[in-house]
């Protein structure tokens, strides 16, 4: 089996969790992977101070979407201040795949909208 | 499989770091539209300058430096030879990104006012973009765009109908796209821009390397082209340019180099080529350079765009064969030069790049630096893979398997595919 496309990597990249609009929604936010011009956006509803439901859209290549896919099940539910102090290597190591060097912008690009929206910071996670 | 005329270079040997190899397999190198390998004469003459003939260029009085600087205008009189134009008008510059950079400051700042207008093509790379933007927005004038239609091709009309509108002062074009791979007929389109008195600028990054090309035949004000692409080192490019013009220009950058002389409050400026080469110059790569046209011409620029076309109709023919495989740019391979851009159904560009890789095949995915075409082509980014004088059908051939094996990636697992259980 091929080590960062697995089963459950492209399972999400074919059908991805929590993607399309929320409407209404109360935090959004937009970026992109300087790398390919990919482009990926999140709407969320906050309740009591946790993300209550979540939503990408847009498009990217199997790491990217899959990432994304993935991190929004654990999203939903997490308080906004958790949210703010998430870090890349929370992502990797959810991700359970080797991402080299390269990749790696197509793996944190979901982080950096959700952290973006929450808390207006547009860095990319470390 | 019908036949296709056999490419006829046989170079490979010649380019050291073909013999690597990758997972195991034989390097495929298809990116040469990024940049190209390097013989091995062109690795050694960038060497042998550090080591036997290093000096500054323009000053010293001393035999080592009189060497230097005949290595370095020598090397300036091959290129220009290469592309047919004079060396007193043959400037060194970074790459084509300053070349234009150089253009849109140094004349379209003294030139381009308000409500007139730059027309560029909405093929352009990035380098031949973004320096119009910010001309245009710092001078109150506006960018406009020749459309490409659905073969990834110019209108020679749509030329004249924007010429005709009397407001447009630059025109600037790539003559070989790097995305769609459209030779555009820039002699017509310079003729006509010429006509209408408007300055023009060819982008030969993408041209230069791969087929004869004759800068007084074509008759632009500028051409531009760069070095590392050309099988020379990076760091070196050249701008040719119309003497009138540059006569007439003021520098881009000032400092060292470029004066003739300089008192507290003011300078007076070299002659051409030196008034626009601010600095120590890129010695080393520029003698290079020279190397590496001697090689080409060797091998005959009608020859190399014999064998890159032939390599061309060969890609053209075989990716088909590839499921959900779409093309970018004109089908046939006459009308482009030897790259071929594609998208595959189900598989991001990325992860196609990634998987060819697993096989040794170095191929190119994203945006091209040329977004503005993305999203003209409706697409978020390609595959693009690119040949060179060294590449052979075997290259083809292993690139087809990795397309073949990457689907399988993908569509092995689209077969497993059931709803997961509780």
């Amino acid at each position: 089996m091929d080590d960062l496309y697995r089963d459950y990597i492209l399972d999400h990249y074919k059908r991805p969790r929590n993607f399309g609009v929320l409407e209404p929604h109360d935090l959004e936010a937009l970026e992109h992977n300087p790398l390919c011009g990919d482009e990926l956006g999140v709407h969320i509803l906050v309740r009591d101070g946790r993300i209550e439901d979540l939503r990408f859209h847009g498009q990217g290549c199997a790491i990217s979407q899959a990432a994304a896919s993935i991190a929004s099940e654990e999203l939903k539910g997490m308080s906004v201040g958790d949210v703010a102090e998430l870090d890349a290597d929370w992502m990797i190591e959810l991700l359970g795949i080797p991402v080299s060097a390269t990749r790696r912008k197509c793996a944190l690009l979901n982080l950096k909208v959700v952290r973006g929206a929450v808390t207006g910071d547009h860095s990319w996670p470390t | 499989m019908p036949p296709v005329a056999e490419s006829s270079l046989s170079v490979r040997a010649d380019f050291p770091i073909l013999a690597r190899r990758e997972s195991g397999k034989p390097i495929v190198y298809l990116d040469s539209a990024s940049t190209s390998q390097k013989p091995a004469e062109v690795i050694e003459a960038l060497a042998e300058h550090l080591r036997a003939h290093n000096a500054n260029v323009h000053r010293g009085v001393y035999a080592l430096a009189q060497e230097a600087d005949a290595a370095f205008e020598g090397a300036r009189a091959r290129v220009a030879a290469f592309t047919g134009a004079d060396p007193e008008t043959t400037i060194f510059v970074k790459n084509v990104t300053e070349a234009i950079n150089l253009v849109a400051y140094a004349w379209g700042r003294a030139n381009v006012g308000p409500g007139e207008a730059v027309l560029i093509t909405q093929a352009e790379h990035h380098g031949n973009l973004v320096p119009w933007q910010v001309l245009c927005r710092e001078r109150g004038a506006s960018l406009r765009y020749l459309e490409v239609d659905e073969r990834g091709e110019l209108s020679l009309e749509a030329v004249e109908r924007e010429l005709a509108r009397g407001d447009v002062r630059v025109l600037a074009i790539a003559h070989v796209s790097n995305v769609l791979g459209t030779i555009n007929p820039v002699a017509e389109i310079v003729q006509r821009a010429r006509a209408a008195g408007v300055l023009t600028v060819i982008d030969g990054a993408q041209a230069v390397p791969q087929m004869p090309v004759d800068v007084e035949q074509i008759g632009a004000d500028f051409y531009a082209w760069t070095g590392h692409k050309a099988l020379g080192p990076t760091g070196v490019g050249v701008l040719h340019g119309r003497r009138e013009v540059l006569e007439g220009m003021e520098p881009f950058l000032t400092g060292g180099d470029m004066i003739a002389s300089v008192d507290f409050y003011g300078a007076t400026w070299n002659e051409l080529p030196w008034k626009f080469e601010a600095g120590t110059p890129m010695i080393a790569e520029a003698v290079a350079l020279g190397v590496a046209v001697d090689y080409l011409q060797r091998l005959g620029m009608e020859r190399v765009r014999a064998h890159e076309r032939a390599l061309t109709a060969y890609m053209l023919e075989r990716l088909p064969a590839v499921p959900g495989l779409r093309l970018v740019g004109p089908p046939e391979a006459d009308a482009r030069g030897g790259l071929a851009s594609f998208t595959i159904d189900g598989i991001h560009p990325h992860d196609i790049a990634e998987l060819c890789d697993r096989e040794g095949v170095c191929i190119r995915a994203g945006h091209h630096c040329a977004q503005p075409l993305m999203r003209r082509l409706g697409v978020g980014a390609t595959a693009r893979a690119s040949v060179g004088v060294y590449n052979d059908r075997a290259d083809i051939d292993a690139l087809v398997g990795a397309l073949l094996s990457a689907r399988e990636v993908f569509d092995l697992h689209a077969r497993d595919e059931r709803p997961a259980a509780c």
